[in-house]
């Protein structure tokens, strides 16, 4: 029955999208991948890890040139992110104000071991959304016990930003189809149902391509 | 204490959900509730929020009005400057309801207002948005939840014992997703009385008569 059941997992689940997050986790101390990935920076890296550099200003020295960098590059984006799930433009401007904000109060939360910059501020964006578009709560999973190092590792930082910069590339080298879908799924504020009303598509088309989406990610995470 | 592993685990579909934002609350409390104690699906979640993250990283822009960082840093210096908070300021490390479940029960599992729904099971609905039911089930040891089916789908988290059904068995940590295809009549182990944490998004549908003609009246 064990066995079964993992295997069931492993298929259905994501082998290489866990050891890749698991990666940024500092239960899985995993295996010597982390030492032979340590290779070429790209540029995508760099710019990766100079956010991260810009949040911890913000968090030690209260920067406010690395805050207004990051909000330039980031607050177009969130704005344009809550445009699409529905918010107009002015409520849209407020609310992007109250994530970069959010950023500021809680940059001694973020560790950039476990998501880069754009990940955290994807997820306070989401909440936000949440809180403004439907009037919810969120639950989120308890922090873990151990808790967060005051000073994150620098190979582990470098990892987590490479292979963001990796699983970019992969996004964008989908085809349009399967990233459209995508897309819809994370910013159209939709569930795949309602996705397969907007679109007309039959709901097993929509959820066989996000299938196959992921597994391509999969495949170039590896 | 000993953990058994977690065989049962979330899919990528609701994991996806979850990172997106789009899952109701009662939906989005189980899948909270099931990563606080899985290692696994927290790192998964992990990898689906860094999708979102290259999304936001990769997607188009529109601009922000022209005084708007300067608003940005009057909204940060207005705010009233706290104490950083550490992140288990709030935790109770001893208790063993997860942090997601604690803010709507409370960290007593015994203290919990139960209902009888007959044959010695019952259940506590809790406050969330109407668009689906969560609800906590208490199944004595040895008994059986009535034989149910389900237009939706359901979400079931073991917190305490565990329980057996036509598909497996389903310990402490493990969830079941069930779907509209799946009819089934989960049993409790002997020996330790079965706490579970439960989401639908559309009511059960009991096979027998007596439970379809309770069901408007106990909410089940």
């Amino acid at each position: 029955m064990l066995d079964n059941a993992a295997i069931q997992h492993d298929t259905a689940l994501s082998p290489v999208i866990v050891t890749r997050a698991k990666t940024t986790m500092r239960t899985a101390e995993l295996t010597g991948k982390r030492a032979g990935s340590i290779e070429v920076r790209t540029t995508r890296d760099q710019e990766n890890t100079d956010w991260v550099a810009c949040i911890i200003a913000i968090r030690d020295t209260q920067d406010e040139a690395a805050f207004a960098r990051l909000f330039g590059h980031f607050a177009p984006r969130v704005k344009a992110f809550l445009m699409r799930s529905g918010t107009d433009a002015t409520m849209a401007e407020e609310c992007t104000q109250e994530v970069m904000a959010t950023l500021w109060q809680k940059a001694h939360l973020f560790d950039p071991t476990r998501a880069s910059a754009a990940t955290w501020i994807f997820t306070i964006a989401r909440n936000r959304k949440i809180d403004a578009l439907r009037k919810q709560k969120r639950p989120e999973p308890e922090d873990l016990p151990w808790g967060q190092d005051p000073e994150p590792d620098q190979a582990d930082t470098l990892v987590l930003q490479q292979e963001t910069a990796q699983l970019g590339a992969a996004i964008a080298a989908l085809p349009d189809k399967q990233r459209d879908l995508i897309e819809k799924a994370y910013f159209g504020d939709l569930t795949h149902s309602e996705i397969a009303d907007e679109t007309g598509l039959p709901l097993g088309t929509i959820k066989s391509r996000i299938r196959l989406a992921l597994d391509r990610l999969r495949h170039a995470m590896k | 204490m000993t953990r058994t592993p977690i065989t049962h685990h979330l899919n990528d579909a609701l994991l996806m959900s979850y990172s997106a934002g789009t899952l109701p609350e009662a939906f989005n409390l189980t899948v909270a509730t099931h990563i606080s104690m899985c290692d696994d699906c927290r790192a998964r979640l992990g990898a689906f929020d860094s999708v979102g993250g290259a999304l936001i990283e990769g997607c188009e822009s529109v601009a922000m009005g022209t005084d708007s960082l300067a608003a940005t840093l009057n909204r940060i210096r207005a705010a009233p400057v706290s104490a950083p908070l550490t992140q288990n300021a709030n935790t109770v490390p001893t208790s063993r309801v997860p942090a997601p479940l604690r803010d709507y029960i409370g960290d007593d599992l015994n203290a919990v207002r139960w209902r009888s729904v007959g044959m010695g099971v019952k259940q506590a609905i809790l406050t969330t948005s109407r668009d689906a039911t969560a609800r906590l089930l208490y199944i004595p040891a040895g008994a059986a939840v009535p034989d149910h089916g389900h237009r939706g789908t359901e979400l079931t988290l073991v917190l305490q014992g565990a329980f057996c059904d036509e598909v497996d068995r389903f310990g402490p940590g493990d969830i079941e997703v069930a779907d509209e295809d799946l009819t089934h009549t989960p049993v409790a182990d002997i020996g330790l009385d079965c706490i579970c944490l439960a989401a639908t998004d559309a009511p059960l549908r009991f096979r027998g008569l007596m439970p379809r003609i309770a069901q408007p009246f106990l909410r089940i």
